[in-house]
């Protein structure tokens, strides 16, 4: 079974960056990681490749300045190779334009069983790709997986819902979106990062994919910014140190507010 | 009015209109001189109505299927047809986000996600998004004349009632979807919650990481127990498998509006504070005081939680 996982690459959360005053967009430099929620989709589609007893893991990214960092991670976990779309005319690219990409590059990695995304991702979290890039190769689809097996031609997942969740059963070939938790991602091991510095990243840009340019990047989004305000900010806290007694300031204050 | 007729994506639990769904009718009407609602099945139309919905579109024969494609095909099938509204609100919910995405490569039009509030600009509507934690607001507005697409977060807006009548129950007609569709659910498990439910509980008590372990997640439970409020949790602590998914209060979890929220041992990751720093009050317990969560805490207390939730079930307990 050859399963696709969609994984994104971004600026290391502990350090945010910041919003462009000119572009009004988030600044992008430095060196990129692979999501975290990307490692779950990962995971699952080694163990599901290795279930199946055959077939292999590709990993696609959209990303700037042909970066490599995050897919490296992925490949040392044991991904077998990867399609890297990087062309500058993708700035600015909102969640449908980098879709549209992200499709060209599944059908591009070869004939795949299962693709696979995270739910959302930790920069952007719009949330709406992985039923973008399912209606744009007309695939049905699962979201919020927190657990999946194959049975032959088709998936089962567990969906998560308000309340629990509902078994779903989908033919393949399926788009399915995996839960943080889904599965416990592997940490690569020595063997695995020397391998993956030699395993094949197909590099392409919008001409070899054969994505109109105006479709995407700045051109295609279909939005603009027309403004960045500061938010309200909450009044002043007290802040104070336990010395044993502090629940009595709590118990005042739900007392003050009238809940005990 | 900048809109004349905005769609609402109608959503409902055991044949009860969501809050959410309520909460966007609330918007829309103040918004558009038409507000009506596209649903997979009429038994909301009563509750829609009462709140200003004038018709409920019926998507039908999804019985047993995930809706995403089946309402994105009826919609986008009825701006083709020249019938569509000049927005769709739809909720950040499982089945909202799954309707936004295909709807948007239907119709080939961009999402504006993560809404907590809507502006009229230039003769159109700004979402406003939160980014960095919620410290900045980002209004965005679309650039084309097509069907502008909000998928906005629960608790953005107050749900009212409008005092109009049953809404009018009309069939949209369905598109054929194709392969698409072909996703099935076969069986529903609902866990077992007593209590008072995050959504609409008066106080919420969350406890975090800063627990230590899952047995003293026991405190939290006791003390939400002690004052009538729902248990909550972070996200790391769901992951960990302390406590059920439904119990995450966060981005990715459900987002509460308490009169009071207790944040016990949470560090306050901006994921998290998305989901609950629209509580009246909040009081956090935390050892550490460069803690994000003090941020947006009317009380912080910096000491060791189990010291202190012990001590404060024990005085109430005693009142
Ligand atoms: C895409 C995405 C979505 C996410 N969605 C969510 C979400 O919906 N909800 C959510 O909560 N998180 C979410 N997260 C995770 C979030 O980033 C944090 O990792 C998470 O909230 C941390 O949980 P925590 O505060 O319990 O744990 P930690 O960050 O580990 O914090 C534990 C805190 O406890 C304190 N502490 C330790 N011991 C004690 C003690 N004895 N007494 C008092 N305090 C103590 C520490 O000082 C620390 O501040 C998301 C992350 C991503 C990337
Ligand atoms: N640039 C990208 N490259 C690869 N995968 C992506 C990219 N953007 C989004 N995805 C996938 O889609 C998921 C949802 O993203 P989003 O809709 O932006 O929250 C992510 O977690 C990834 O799995």
């Amino acid at each position: 079974m050859n399963v696709v996982v969609c994984v994104k690459q971004i600026p290391d959360p502990a350090d945010p960056g910041a919003l462009d005053p000119n572009t009004k967009t988030l600044k992008r430099d430095g060196k990129l990681i692979l999501d975290e929620s990307d490692s779950y989709g990962v995971e699952m589609a080694l163990q599901l490749v290795d279930a199946a007893g055959g077939g292999e893991v590709t990993l696609v990214s959209m990303a700037p300045n042909g970066e490599t960092a995050g897919l490296r991670t992925a490949l040392a976990m044991g991904a077998a190779k990867a399609v890297l779309v990087s062309d500058d005319a993708l700035q600015g690219s909102d969640a449908l334009g980098t879709s549209k990409v992200l499709a060209k590059a599944i059908e591009r990695a070869g004939q795949a069983d299962l693709i696979l995304t995270a739910t959302e991702s930790s920069d952007g979290y719009t949330g709406t790709v992985p039923e973008q890039i399912a209606e744009l190769l007309s695939l049905p689809s699962v979201t919020f997986a927190k657990s999946i097996t194959v049975d032959g031609s088709s998936v089962k997942v567990q969906r998560q819902t308000e309340s629990g969740y509902d078994d779903v059963e989908c033919p393949l070939p399926a788009v399915v979106s995996v839960t943080a938790g889904v599965v416990e991602p592997r940490y690569p091991s020595f063997k695995g990062i020397m391998a993956a510095k030699s395993k094949p990243v197909d590099q392409v840009g919008l001409g070899d994919l054969g994505v109109d340019a105006g479709s995407v990047g700045w051109a295609g989004a279909g939005q603009e910014i027309v403004e960045i305000a500061t938010a309200e900010a909450r009044a002043a806290s007290t802040v104070v140190e336990d010395d044993g007694e502090a629940f009595q300031k709590i118990v005042d204050m739900l007392a003050e507010l009238k809940i005990v | 009015m900048a809109l004349s007729k905005i769609w609402v994506f109608g959503e409902s639990s055991n044949g009860k209109a969501t809050s959410t769904t309520l909460e966007l009718l609330a918007k829309a009407r103040e918004l558009a001189g038409t507000v009506e609602v596209v649903a997979t099945s009429a038994d909301l139309a009563a509750e829609v109505g009462a709140h200003g919905a004038t018709k409920v579109l019926v998507v039908g024969g999804t019985d047993g299927k995930l809706l995403g494609p089946a309402v994105a095909g009826a919609v986008a099938a009825a701006v083709a047809a020249g019938n569509g509204p000049d927005a769709v609100f739809l909720a950040t919910s499982y089945d909202g986000r799954d309707v936004a995405g295909r709807l948007s490569v239907k119709l080939d039009a961009p999402v504006i996600t993560n809404v907590v509030n809507l502006v009229e600009r230039d003769g159109g509507l700004a979402g406003v998004v939160p980014v960095f934690g919620g410290t900045q607001d980002v209004y965005t507005k679309f650039t084309t004349d097509k069907t502008n697409l909000f998928l906005i977060r629960p608790k953005s807006f107050a749900a009212e009632e409008s005092g109009g009548g049953a809404a009018a129950v009309e069939d949209l007609a369905a598109a054929d979807n194709g392969a698409t569709g072909a996703a099935v659910v076969t069986n529903r498990f609902v866990e077992e919650k007593t209590g008072p439910s995050l959504d609409d509980a008066a106080v919420v008590v969350a406890g975090g990481r800063g627990l230590g372990d899952k047995d003293n997640y026991a405190l939290v439970e006791n003390l939400a127990k002690q004052l009538g409020a729902a248990p909550g949790a972070s996200r790391a602590i769901v992951d960990a498998g302390w406590v059920p998914y439904s119990y995450q209060v966060g981005q990715t979890g459900k987002v509460v509006k308490p009169d009071v929220y207790i944040a016990a041992g949470i560090s306050g990751a901006t994921q998290h504070l998305v989901g609950m720093k629209g509580s009246k009050h909040i009081i956090a317990i935390n050892k550490d005081p460069e803690a994000p969560i003090f941020s947006v805490a009317d009380l912080g207390i910096v000491g060791d939680v189990n010291k202190v939730l012990p001590k404060l079930l024990e005085a109430l307990q005693a009142r």
